[in-house]
């Protein structure tokens, strides 16, 4: 079993290197889409780092998630926010932690119902491996494995600094 | 105290009656509406969370204006809605409630959206389908005089749309409380959120007795009752009202419990004026209030979809 | 045949009798008691130790849907003559329809039947019916069961008819126009669940009119099934200046008061409806001095008519084997002694009723009740005989049950029989 560092990486710095990977991509001015919660704050980092001025959308796929049947609706569901256009413009999703890759799956179906993006990309700061769906990120930090009953997140503290922090469920 | 709308986890998998839902689930229910506020404002207003599941709208009494609220709500979660004209047709054929409940259940239902005449007829078959141990939902859509709480619900989304803060609250009620399932439910979720007063004003003959129990300050005259209320809940007055020993006449009701703007005018500057429809003008409500800066009534009817579909993605969960 | 019942505690209030001694029975008739009769030698010996032996109870109100059935439910309830009312399907007009019903039951042989002839035809309220002829062919009475005479006009003269031939006229006091929208007290709860409410005005205004039309009769009057404590003040008042006024009140009412409805549970709804605690300690208070008597109110309900929203269910519950246990309980948690408690099953009914039974004395018809006031049961579909099994106290722990019980000497229920 592969050993976590410890501690655990720099997740601002990992956002700041993250908006260095993207930067080339602003040619095709491209808007930011965060998943709710963990992926809504590095796509507001990435904003500030690429100094782009318009709002990011951010997506809560509670009402798109496929496991409705077993687990019910989740205990906070926030409101999705798309303050732009969808139809025709290449959109950036960011989330967190790429795991089995229902997550994304619902937030691409819950984007399309805003209308027909011209490409949508994948940013995440961690892929757990673990995938179920054909899915991939075009821009990833770390690769990380973790062991059986270790969960990774990341937490913003009061002050706004992003970390990863270990669970073990 | 034994509550039949939360399982054994205190979740909610019926809605019944807002009676004993702790504040939290209101809360959460409220909470939930306000993020499918936003669905409703899509091009493609539609999610896929109930995708697959049958909701049958079971209206034993009529009423296609809450059935199309229903309906709306069920077809925005992509559930597959049947609309169930049963009126008097089933008990005609001596078919009974619960005959009539089975036959559904043999058709895989998933929900049922409920109107009945008689009061508590929802837990008769909540109780049944506990009983016969199907896993099938039930959300009251008014029954009898007992209880409208999806409507209760959709007025305190209003009232925390335009107040924010329940805390501070002085809310009045006014017209036929008696006969009014609205009335309470809505005085249930004002007391449950903590509004410190809660007024009922009407004529003794549609005041139900013991409501200082309930937490409600009785009036009997508009002037004294609408003082600095931050919030005026007006009722519909029945046609059939009128015409038994409750009331002399449409006109003397008007005159003294109609809400015109003079009235209103004694109510805070801010007030907020709701009905749930559909409103009968020149009874209980002058179309100048109906019309004017202070009612929030069509904006009701825009929350009650999200509040209905947050009900039923909630207890379709549980 | 002779029955020597031995090692019993024998309780006729009447008597004054409360202690332990055997009882003697030959052909029908009480033959001793405590002393072996001269000459007499038992057929049959029972062994009552640890029971209760009293005279066989006497139901001032039982609804007999099914005769067969409704007459074993009552036997095993300990009830050997009940009172029935008479809203039967055709209602009890006819002299022929109560010789019928009194000749089935005594066919039957199990308890005997005292109907009660329906005061008006059809039992609405407008023209009189045979009273003289129906009492020939065994009524008891005469009555309108749970419905009114609502032309007070037809009410004076039904009552100055009866009082021609000193016939008694029992009647339910509830306003016909106060109540006949209302499935429930009104009070809290019925304000709460939105449940149409019945005013204690309906109970206070019929019993304000029909005590002063049985002064100006002189009519015997008994009021049935009081359900508020102003309904019971007035009574006592009209007892206490001496007037010849009688009441009873159903054992549910005594027990149970309108939270009992719950989130509309349909058991709970009864006609007339049950009150609020305070009107429930009135009516406890009330037979703990014996102005009321109590009795079954037994109203058996099929399934079918009590699973529907609650004021579409039929009002009423299955009372004839839970009276006993239930007035046992009432008896514990009013301080009522036992000989007193038993006086308003048997002795205070005879006495409404004028007639010789409900006591040991010898002589009298060996109606006879053995009872173990100990042991616990639970009503359930299965344990209750009456095919009404619509009752709040399903599968609830009572104490008492009856394990025997002779109608004339004649051994009618025999619980050990039914595996109790």
């Amino acid at each position: 079993m592969p050993h976590l560092p410890n501690p655990l990486p720099d997740a601002e710095a990992q956002c700041r290197q993250l908006a260095d990977r993207i930067h080339p991509e602003l040619a095709k001015n491209p808007a930011l889409v965060g998943i709710h919660s963990g992926g809504a704050w590095i796509a507001e980092r990435l904003k500030e780092l690429l100094g782009l001025s318009e709002d990011i959308g951010l997506i809560d796929v509670s009402f798109y998630r496929d496991d409705f049947a077993e687990k019910g609706l989740h205990p906070q569901v926030r409101p999705t926010a798309i303050p732009f256009d969808v139809e025709g413009r290449h959109l950036i999703l960011v989330d967190d932690v790429l795991y089995t890759g229902r997550t994304t799956r619902a937030a691409l179906n819950e984007l399309f119902d805003y209308g027909r993006p011209a490409s949508v990309q994948l940013a995440v700061l961690a892929d757990r491996g673990g995938r179920e769906l054909p899915v991939a990120a075009q821009y990833c930090i770390w690769n990380v494995e973790l062991a059986e009953g270790e969960n990774l997140t990341l937490a913003q503290a009061d002050d706004g600094r992003l970390a990863w922090r270990l669970e073990h469920v | 105290m034994y509550n039949p709308q939360l399982n054994s986890n205190g979740e909610l998998t019926h809605l019944l009656s807002i009676e004993g839902l702790p504040r939290d689930v209101i809360v959460h229910i409220l909470d939930t509406a306000a993020s499918f506020m936003e669905v409703s404002a899509r091009e493609v207003k539609k999610v896929p969370l109930l995708r697959g599941k049958s909701v049958f709208n079971l209206f034993f009494e009529n009423s296609t204006r809450t059935r199309t609220t229903f309906e709306i709500a069920a077809k925005r979660l992509s559930a597959d809605v049947i609309n169930l004209d049963i009126g008097r047709s089933s008990t005609a054929k001596g078919e009974t409630l619960l005959d009539t409940i089975d036959n559904l259940c043999a058709m895989h239902a998933n929900l049922f959206v409920v109107r009945h005449a008689s009061s508590g007829a929802p837990y008769l078959i909540a109780e049944h389908l506990t009983r016969v141990n199907r896993d099938i939902h039930v959300v009251n859509a008014g029954d009898g005089r007992h209880a409208h709480p999806t409507q209760g619900l959709l007025d305190m989304y209003t009232i925390r749309h335009y107040k924010q803060d329940f805390s501070n609250l002085r809310v009045a009620i006014v017209g036929d409380i008696l006969h009014s399932r609205v009335a309470r439910s809505d005085i249930h979720a004002l007391t449950t959120l903590g509004v410190p007063e809660v007024r009922a004003i009407g004529p003794q003959t549609l005041l139900p007795g013991h409501l200082d129990k309930l937490g409600v300050h009785v009036y009997h005259d508009m002037a004294q009752g609408l003082k600095d209320c931050d919030v005026v809940i007006m009722l519909r007055l029945q046609n059939e009202r009128m015409t038994g020993a409750l009331l002399p006449s449409a006109g003397e009701y008007f005159r003294h419990f109609g809400l015109t703007p003079e009235k209103l005018a004694l109510a805070k500057p801010d007030a907020i004026v709701l009905h749930p429809g559909p409103m009968n003008r020149g009874v209980e409500i002058h179309s100048a209030v109906a019309d004017g800066p202070h009612a929030v009534i069509l904006p009701q009817v825009t929350f009650g979809i999200a509040v209905r579909m947050a009900v039923m993605s909630i207890v379709a969960g549980n | 045949m002779k029955i020597a019942i031995r090692n019993g505690r024998l309780i006729d209030s009447k008597h004054g009798l409360d202690h332990n001694a055997d009882l003697f029975i030959a052909d029908g008739k009480v033959a001793g008691i405590g002393q072996t009769p001269a000459g007499f030698s038992a057929d049959r010996s029972i062994d009552a130790a640890g029971c209760i032996v009293c005279p066989g109870l006497i139901d001032l109100g039982a609804r007999l849907n099914s005769i067969e059935a409704e007459l074993a439910a009552a036997v095993a309830g300990g009830v050997t003559s009940v009172v029935v009312p008479p809203d039967l399907d055709p209602p009890l007009d006819e002299p022929e329809l109560a010789d019928r019903l009194v000749h089935r039951a005594a066919d039957i042989g199990l308890a005997r039947v005292l109907p009660l002839g329906a005061l008006t035809i059809g039992l609405k309220g407008e023209r009189l019916a045979e009273l003289a002829g129906l009492a020939k062919a065994g009524c008891v009475a005469f009555s309108q069961a749970n419905r009114q005479v609502v032309d007070t006009e037809a009410l004076l003269r039904a009552l100055e008819y009866a009082a021609t031939f000193g016939f008694a006229v029992w009647l339910q006091p509830q306003d016909y126009w106060l109540s006949r929208n209302g499935i429930a007290h009104d009070g809290e709860v019925a304000s709460r669940l939105g449940l149409a409410g019945i005013p204690v005005s309906a109970e206070t205004v019929a019993i304000a009119t029909f005590l002063q039309l049985a002064r100006e009769t002189g009519v015997h009057l008994h009021l049935t099934r009081l359900s508020s404590a102003a309904g019971m003040k007035q009574v006592e008042r009209a007892q206490a200046e001496g007037q010849r006024v009688t009441c009873d009140v159903g054992i549910h009412h005594l027990h149970l008061t309108e939270n009992d409805i719950g989130f509309f549970n349909s058991q709970a709804r009864f006609d007339p409806p049950l009150r609020a605690q305070s009107d429930r300690s009135a009516l406890a208070a009330a037979a703990a001095a014996g102005t009321a008597a109590i009795c079954s109110d037994h109203t058996p309900v099929g399934a079918d008519d009590k699973l529907l929203p609650f004021g579409e269910a039929k009002p009423g519950a299955t009372g004839l084997e839970v009276l006993l246990p239930l007035t046992l309980k009432w008896a514990r948690e009013s301080q009522v002694g036992l000989a007193d408690a038993l006086a308003r099953l048997t002795a205070d009914p005879a006495a409404i009723l004028g007639i010789d039974a409900g006591h040991l004395g010898v002589g009298a018809h060996a109606d006879v009740c053995i009872f173990d006031p100990l042991a616990d049961w639970r009503p359930t579909a299965e344990t209750l005989v009456s095919k009404g099994k619509n009752t709040p106290f399903l599968g609830l722990e009572l104490q008492g049950r009856v394990r025997l019980t002779l109608a004339k000497g004649r051994v009618v229920f025999d619980g050990e029989r039914r595996g109790h």
